[in-house]
C-alpha cells in the first residue's frame, strides 16, 4: 500500500472513533444500568440535555472542563428522576423511560432556546509532538481528542468492573436477582439508583460530546436518534462493554465509508448505502454473539421488572 | 426525534396556550388569528427557524391586531392533520403549514373548516381556501454556484444532499450549470445523507467530500454542521437558510437566506383587507423571499461583481439560471440554447445536468 492510501486508512479510522464516542459512551452507560437490572429508555433525552448543559456551562464559563462536568450533572439529575420514579414509586420502567426521553428533548429545546446561534471553540485534539506525526499510527494512537481516550479506558474500566471487582459482582447480582440480594443484606435499590446515576452521567457525556466537540454548537434534538442506537448496541453486545464499543465504532465507521463510496460515485442506491450501517452492525454483532446459552447468561435476568423490598 | 415529533412539551404547550388564549381573547377586540405549523424545531437555525422569524415579524408589524400562534415539531402525517384541524376548531383565521409533508392534511382540514384560510408552503394542491407558496431557492444557488467556480482550486464542489426529491436535484443542477458557467473543468460531488438534520452525518459527509477532493462544500441541510468543518478544515462553504457566518466567520463565502416576513406581512394584511383569495407564490430574489448573506470580503472583487450580476440578472429577468443549452448526465441535450426550463419541468426535476458526478438515486 501507498503511504496515501495508508494515510487515508488512518484518517478514515480517526473519523470511525470520532464518530463512535457518543454512541459508546451512551451505550456503556446504559450497560451499567441494565445489569443492575433497570431498563431506561432515556437515554437519548438524557442525551441531549447533557448537550444543552455542557454548551451552555461553556458557553457561560469559558471552561470546557465545567460543560463536561455540567453535562455529567444534568444527566445525573435526569437519571434521579426516573430513578425516583421506577425504583421508589414502582413505575413501570419502560413507560418511565420514555417519558424521560419527551421530557429530555422538550426540556434541553426549553433551556437551549438563547444559546441556538452561539458557537464554542472545539476541543483540541492531543498532540505529543513528534509522536503525533508519525504517518498511519501518529493521528489514530496520539493524535486524539481526549475524549476518544476516555471511551476507551471507560470500557477497560466496566469490563474489569464486571468481569474482575466483588463490587461488579454485587451490581450483577442485584441485576440477576434482586430478591436473593436483599435477603442477604444489600441495599439493593440504592445500588440501582447508583447504576441508574452511573448511565445519566454517561448519556450527559455523550451529549456532551456532540454540542462541544463533534459539532460545536446547539441545535434543537442534535443528537438525532444516537441514544436509540445506543440502547440497541447493548442488546446486541450483550451486554458486554467491548462489545459495546466494537459495535460503536462498526456503526460509525460504516457510516462513514459507505458517504465514501457515494463520494466516489459508486453506482448503488444511496438509501441502500444508508442502511448499510444499521444492518452491517446487527449482522456483526449477531454473529459473535450467537451462543444463546452465553446471552442467556449475560442478560440480567430481572430487567425492567418491578422491585419491592418487601414483596 | 422521529418518534416523538408530535407528543413534544412544547408542542403540546402551544396548543394549549393557543386554547387559553382563544377563550380569552374571544372578549376581548377580536384580533386575527394566525396560525403556523413546523416540521422542525424552531431552535433549528434552518428551515423552520426561519418561518418563525417569519411569525416574529408578522407580530412585530401589525401589533396587537393579530394573535399568532404556533406548533412545532410536528411529524408528517396523521398526527399532522389533528394539529391543524386544532387550529380550524380554534377559529383561527388563517393558518400556514410549512412542510411538504403536509400537503394533503392540509387538504383536507382546508375542506372541513371553510371559514379559516390555509397556505401551504412547496406543495402543489389548492381549494378555494388554500393557497400554496414556495421560493425559488435555485436562484441563490445559482449566484453561489458562480462564485464557487471561480473560487475552487481543485475544481470539485462538494454538495451535501439530503433527499433526491425535484427541489434538491434543482438546487445541485443550478449550482453546477452557474459554476460550469464560469469554470468548466468544475465538477460537482454529491453525497447524500438521508436526513434533512442530523448535524453529526452533516459534518461526516462534509469531512468526506473535503478528503476527497472538494475544496468548496455547499449543503441541502438543515444545521450549520457543514460550515464548521470548511472553518476548521480550511476550505470555503456556503450557509443555508439562515445566515451562518457565525459559524465560518473566514471561510463562509456568504449564505441563502429565506426570507418569509414580507410575504406572510403581506397574507395577513390581505386577509384583514378581505381580498385573500387562494394563489400559488413561487416568489425568488425579485420578490424578496430569498436572499443573500453579506459576501465574505476574501471574494476578489471581480468575483463578487460576477456574483452580483447574476443576482441583478435574475432579479430584472435577464438571466434564467435554467436557460439552455443545457446537457444532461449522458450528454444528451435537454433544452436548446434559446429555450429555458418552465416551472413545471423545475417541479418535477429528476435528472442531473453535466458535470454532476454520480447517479441520482430513485
Amino acid at each position: 500500500m501507498s503511504i496515501e492510501l495508508l494515510d487515508a486508512t488512518a484518517l478514515l479510522l480517526v473519523a470511525m472513533m470520532r464518530a463512535a464516542v457518543p454512541l459508546a459512551l451512551a451505550a456503556l452507560g446504559e450497560l451499567v444500568t441494565e445489569k443492575s437490572g433497570v431498563l431506561n429508555l432515556g437515554v437519548e433525552g438524557m442525551m441531549l440535555t447533557g448537550a444543552v448543559a455542557a454548551f451552555a456551562a461553556t458557553v457561560s464559563t469559558g471552561s470546557m472542563t465545567f460543560g463536561l462536568l455540567a453535562a455529567m450533572l444534568a444527566g445525573m439529575a435526569m437519571a434521579l428522576l426516573f430513578g425516583f420514579l421506577t425504583l421508589y414509586l414502582l413505575t413501570n420502567q419502560v413507560a418511565t423511560g420514555l417519558a424521560l426521553t419527551i421530557f429530555g428533548i422538550g426540556l434541553s429545546a426549553f433551556v437551549g432556546q438563547g444559546f441556538v446561534g452561539q458557537t464554542v471553540e472545539p476541543m483540541a485534539a492531543v498532540s505529543l509532538g513528534a509522536l503525533s506525526q508519525i504517518p498511519l499510527i501518529g493521528k489514530l494512537v496520539f493524535g486524539q481528542d481526549p475524549m476518544v481516550y476516555l471511551t476507551l479506558a471507560l470500557t477497560g474500566v466496566i469490563w474489569w468492573f464486571f468481569a474482575r471487582a466483588r463490587a461488579g459482582l454485587v451490581v450483577r447480582a442485584v441485576g440477576e436477582s434482586p430478591h436473593a440480594a436483599h435477603a442477604i443484606g444489600y441495599p439493593v435499590r440504592l445500588i440501582r439508583l447508583g447504576a441508574v446515576l452511573f448511565g445519566g452521567a454517561c448519556c450527559g457525556l455523550a451529549g456532551a460530546y456532540l454540542s462541544l466537540v463533534y459539532t460545536p454548537m446547539w441545535v434543537e434534538g442534535m443528537t438525532a436518534g444516537r441514544g436509540w442506537i445506543a440502547l440497541a448496541l447493548v442488546v446486541f453486545a450483550t451486554w458486554r462493554p467491548w462489545r459495546a464499543l466494537l459495535g460503536a465504532w462498526l456503526f460509525g465507521g460504516i457510516t462513514i465509508i459507505q458517504l465514501h463510496v457515494q463520494g466516489m460515485g459508486v453506482d448503488l442506491p444511496s438509501q441502500v448505502l444508508s442502511m448499510l450501517p444499521y444492518l452491517a452492525t446487527i449482522v456483526v454483532l449477531v454473529l459473535i454473539s450467537r451462543d444463546s446459552t452465553r446471552i442467556r447468561l449475560n442478560a440480567p435476568a430481572s430487567i425492567g421488572k418491578v422491585f419491592h423490598p418487601e414483596g | 426525534m422521529g418518534m416523538f415529533k408530535g407528543t413534544r412539551l412544547a408542542a403540546v404547550a402551544a396548543v394549549l396556550a393557543g386554547l387559553l388564549g382563544g377563550a380569552a381573547t374571544a372578549q376581548a377586540a377580536d384580533p386575527l388569528k394566525v396560525g403556523f405549523v413546523y416540521v422542525g424545531p424552531v431552535g433549528d437555525l434552518g428551515w423552520s427557524y426561519q418561518h418563525d422569524v417569519g411569525r416574529k415579524a408578522l407580530e412585530a408589524h401589525f401589533g396587537d391586531k393579530i394573535k399568532t400562534a404556533y406548533v412545532e415539531d410536528v411529524a408528517e402525517g396523521a398526527d399532522a392533520e389533528r394539529v391543524i384541524a386544532q387550529f380550524g376548531q380554534q377559529g383561527y383565521d388563517l393558518v400556514f403549514t410549512t412542510s411538504f409533508g403536509f400537503m394533503n392534511p392540509t387538504l383536507k382540514v382546508a375542506k372541513k373548516f371553510p371559514k379559516t384560510k390555509f397556505e401551504h408552503a412547496t406543495g402543489y394542491k389548492t381549494a378555494d381556501n388554500l393557497g400554496i407558496y414556495d421560493a425559488r431557492f435555485h436562484e441563490g444557488r445559482a449566484v453561489i454556484g458562480t462564485i464557487a467556480g471561480h473560487m475552487t482550486k481543485t475544481n470539485v464542489i462538494g454538495y451535501i444532499g439530503s433527499f433526491p426529491i425535484p427541489e434538491v436535484v434543482r438546487g445541485i443542477n443550478a449550482v453546477t450549470l452557474a459554476a460550469r458557467k464560469v469554470n468548466p473543468n468544475v465538477q460537482v460531488k454529491v453525497i447524500w445523507v438521508n436526513s434533512w438534520y442530523d448535524p453529526g452525518k452533516e459534518r461526516e459527509a462534509a469531512e468526506t467530500l473535503i478528503a476527497q477532493g472538494a475544496d468548496i462544500i455547499t449543503q441541502h441541510t438543515d444545521s450549520p454542521a457543514a460550515v464548521q468543518v470548511a472553518e476548521e478544515k480550511g476550505v470555503w462553504a456556503f450557509g443555508q437558510a439562515s445566515d451562518m457566518a457565525k459559524f465560518g466567520p473566514k471561510r463562509l463565502l456568504t449564505s441563502i437566506i429565506d426570507d418569509w416576513s414580507g410575504y406572510y406581512i403581506s397574507r395577513v394584511q390581505a386577509v384583514m383587507d378581505g381580498k385573500w383569495k387562494a394563489e400559488t407564490t413561487w416568489g425568488g430574489f425579485k420578490a424578496g423571499m430569498v436572499k443573500l448573506g453579506a459576501l465574505n470580503p476574501a471574494i476578489p472583487a471581480d468575483v463578487q461583481k460576477a456574483a452580483m450580476d447574476v443576482k441583478t440578472g435574475i432579479e430584472g429577468g435577464t438571466l434564467d439560471p435554467f436557460a439552455g443549452p443545457i446537457k444532461d448526465q449522458d450528454g444528451k441535450e435537454r433544452v436548446k440554447a434559446g429555450a429555458a426550463l418552465t416551472d413545471k419541468d423545475l417541479l418535477s426535476m429528476d435528472w442531473y445536468v453535466e458535470g454532476v458526478q454520480g447517479k441520482l438515486p430513485k
